[in-house]
């Protein structure tokens, strides 16, 4: 298709297309980032907004440029912050192997089945994106409170006589993680193993190596690229997460999502709460960075049949 | 094309001397999917630095019989022996047995020094003796400046010669070749086909070769396994198989042939007179033929086995009158369609002896064709 109107102003069909995706992010993602960047170095103060200006013009022809980096300074006095971070990073890796260990085997059992079946467990994996995320991180409180379905089921059976204290456990908070991410680490794991190619195993067990050996020189090499692209599909989430610590964890749970959440609405500190944001974001943009190198690293690595 | 690099003598025929005992022998071997016989009651014995090649179309069972070989397929009914032991129900990493895949299947995480120690490594034998042979494989296979490389940074006739050497890296008393050369062009194909026959030789290992590819088969192997749906339907050298097919299958599947359906009218034990409604005269072959008289035989005569003449031939026998319907040329020789009186086309070709193209036989030219009494090969089925 010919658009002659667009050469003329300079634009080819190719760069519109491409703005589209850019405009998308520039409005949505990158004017907010400046605006949270913005308040992040401003001081708090009690008015609506709840923060000073950053740029102001004071008397004439002077423009007043305040820069106040109290507030990641707090971040780093206080170590509520600190230790925010850090059991958020201990929480989502956890979680994140967990979801690993489950999701590996899964994926490759679906890649293995036959394609017809196949299709049919793949539907069954994205299956529960059809129901709100809010609705069944709900649905595991009544799974798991004292009174559940579990404590109540485990109790009729005669296995316990006590209800267990499941609700507002950090044991809640990992069935809510892994629950919710583990389709997040099973695609791209079977999108990486279902390319595998079979008869590099007959190879390999041909040469001499037994089937786990085959495994652990092979399949598992050759599928760190999905492994890589999993973990951080869980892991980078699973940091900034509010909802299922907040819904299923100890309200003493020290997560920097709820953190963030207590300093903005509780607090109503917006500077603190947007450093605090600012500074979780430089934590997760790390890992995409290294998930980017990877993704380089396994497309130039390509040209296998 | 049937001869090779091999020695011209032909003194290497094992399976001449009725004290050898075959070093692989497939004992009765049928495999079946379902209900699709893939391999039908196939015994077979190959000897010792044999290079047997399974010759066949696409869906004839050759891979199935080879994966059997390796361990991948179990056998649906009977046995494999390699070197007197019971190898059937061996898994493929406990066989001595190596073999090369038809895309490689190269590991593509590996460089090519570890994709050729990784069945070293895998015997545990010793790092210092593991870089030797790895080392001086790559030197046979002309490899040594490529060792660091990953496999999507060769060429595909590189890559081919990286599968040889780590299939022959832990000295397989049998290797299996899966279509070895399939993936390479023609020119490298050829180089590559002298190159395997010298390695097999310099190692003496024994090989079995799969291949559709008929040519590859004649210039490879020592005898030629040709299989039809699931059966091996002739095994020979690519000589027996060239010049004595024992069937119209055989003799059409390799090489092209003019195929004459007729009735057996004169059957002594050296000669056979056979009379074809194609022709007008009948055929007059010098050898005989086990087949009752009266009994429907087809007389098979090469291409290059037939010979035009602008003199009409003597005799009452081995000639017909015909007319150039087409002529491919093709430089060292011509290929030469002729119309017979009955209607049948023959395929005849020729060397192009004479330079100047006034003195060729050419289009439309009434000419006769006639053979000799030994070019024809009279088989019953």
């Amino acid at each position: 298709m010919k658009l002659p109107g667009l050469k003329r102003l300079g634009l080819s069909g190719r760069a519109l297309v491409a703005a589209v995706p850019q405009f998308w992010l520039a409005l949505f993602f990158l004017i907010p980032f400046v605006i949270v960047l913005k308040i992040a170095f401003s001081d708090a103060q009690i008015a609506m907004p709840p923060y000073q200006p950053l740029i102001e013009w004071v008397g004439e022809k002077a423009l007043h440029i305040k820069l106040n980096f109290a507030n990641f300074a707090f971040l780093v006095e206080d170590n509520l912050y600190w230790k925010a971070y850090l059991n958020s990073i201990f929480v989502a890796a956890v979680a994140t192997l967990i979801c690993l260990l489950i999701g590996y085997p899964m994926a490759y059992a679906i890649a293995r089945t036959s394609p017809s079946t196949r299709n049919i467990l793949l539907l069954l994996v994205i299956l529960p994106f059809w129901t709100s995320f809010l609705l069944r991180v709900y649905a595991w409180i009544g799974l798991l409170k004292n009174n559940g379905l579990i404590n109540n089921a485990l109790i009729a059976l005669g296995v316990i006589d006590q209800p267990i204290q499941m609700l507002q456990t950090d044991f809640a908070v990992y069935v809510g993680i892994v629950y919710s991410y583990l389709p997040f680490m099973i695609l791209p794991l079977y999108a990486n193993l279902e390319k595998l190619d079979l008869t590099l195993l007959e190879a390999a067990a041909d040469l001499g190596s037994r089937p786990w050996e085959a495994f652990l020189k092979v399949t598992l090499p050759l599928s760190l690229p999905g492994i890589v692209a999993g973990c951080l599909l869980v892991f980078i989430p699973a940091v900034g997460e509010f909802v299922i610590p907040a819904l299923l964890g100890d309200p003493g749970m020290l997560m920097i999502g709820k953190v963030l959440w207590t300093e903005f609405f509780n607090n109503r500190d917006w500077p603190v709460a947007s450093a605090v944001a600012i500074a979780l974001l430089l934590f997760l943009v790390i890992p995409i960075m290294f998930f980017q190198r990877a993704q380089d690293a396994e497309s130039s690595a390509g040209g296998r049949r | 094309m049937a001869t090779s690099a091999r020695d011209p003598q032909l003194t290497f025929e094992p399976w001449k001397d009725a004290d050898a005992q075959p070093y692989v022998r497939i004992d009765r071997v049928t495999k079946k999917f379902g209900d699709f016989i893939a391999v039908d009651d196939v015994s077979l014995g190959i000897y010792k630095k044999e290079i047997f090649c399974l010759l066949g179309a696409s869906g004839c069972g050759k891979t199935t019989l080879l994966r059997m070989l390796a361990g991948f397929e179990r056998p649906t009914a009977g046995r494999i022996f390699i070197d007197g032991v019971d190898m059937t129900e061996i898994p493929p990493y406990e066989r001595p047995v190596n073999m090369m895949f038809q895309s490689y299947a190269l590991f593509p995480h590996m460089t090519v020094e570890q994709n050729v120690a990784f069945g070293l490594k895998q015997d545990r034998i010793a790092k210092a003796e593991i870089a030797k042979r790895v080392a001086d494989m790559l030197e046979m296979v002309k490899l040594g400046q490529f060792a660091k490389r990953k496999p999507h940074q060769l060429s595909g006739g590189q890559r081919q010669r990286v599968a040889l050497a780590r299939a022959l890296v832990k000295k397989p008393k049998l290797l299996l070749l899966d279509e070895p050369l399939a993936a390479l062009d023609k020119k490298l194909r050829e180089h590559t086909q002298f190159e395997l026959i010298n390695i097999q030789e310099t190692l003496g290992v024994t090989f079995i070769v799969v291949t559709h590819d008929q040519e590859e088969a004649m210039t490879l192997s020592s005898r030629i396994g040709l299989m039809n749906h699931g059966e091996i339907v002739q095994v020979g050298t690519p000589t027996e198989i060239y010049e004595y097919p024992n069937s119209r299958f055989v003799s059409e599947f390799i090489g092209s042939v003019n195929m004459f359906e007729g009735r057996l009218v004169e059957d002594e034990p050296s000669f056979v007179r056979i009379e074809s409604d194609d022709l007008e005269m009948p055929i007059f072959v010098d050898h005989g033929v086990s087949s009752a008289p009266g009994a429907t035989v087809w007389a098979a005569i090469r291409p290059e086995k037939m010979l035009i003449s602008r003199v009409r031939p003597e005799g009452a026998d081995n000639w017909t009158a015909a007319k150039v319907r087409d002529i491919a040329y093709m430089g060292d020789m011509s290929i030469y369609l002729l119309l017979l009186p009955s209607g049948k086309v023959v395929r005849v070709t020729q060397p192009n002896v004479y330079r100047h193209a006034d003195e060729r036989i050419t289009w439309d030219e009434q000419v006769y064709l006639h053979w000799a009494p030994s070019s024809p090969v009279v088989v019953t089925k």
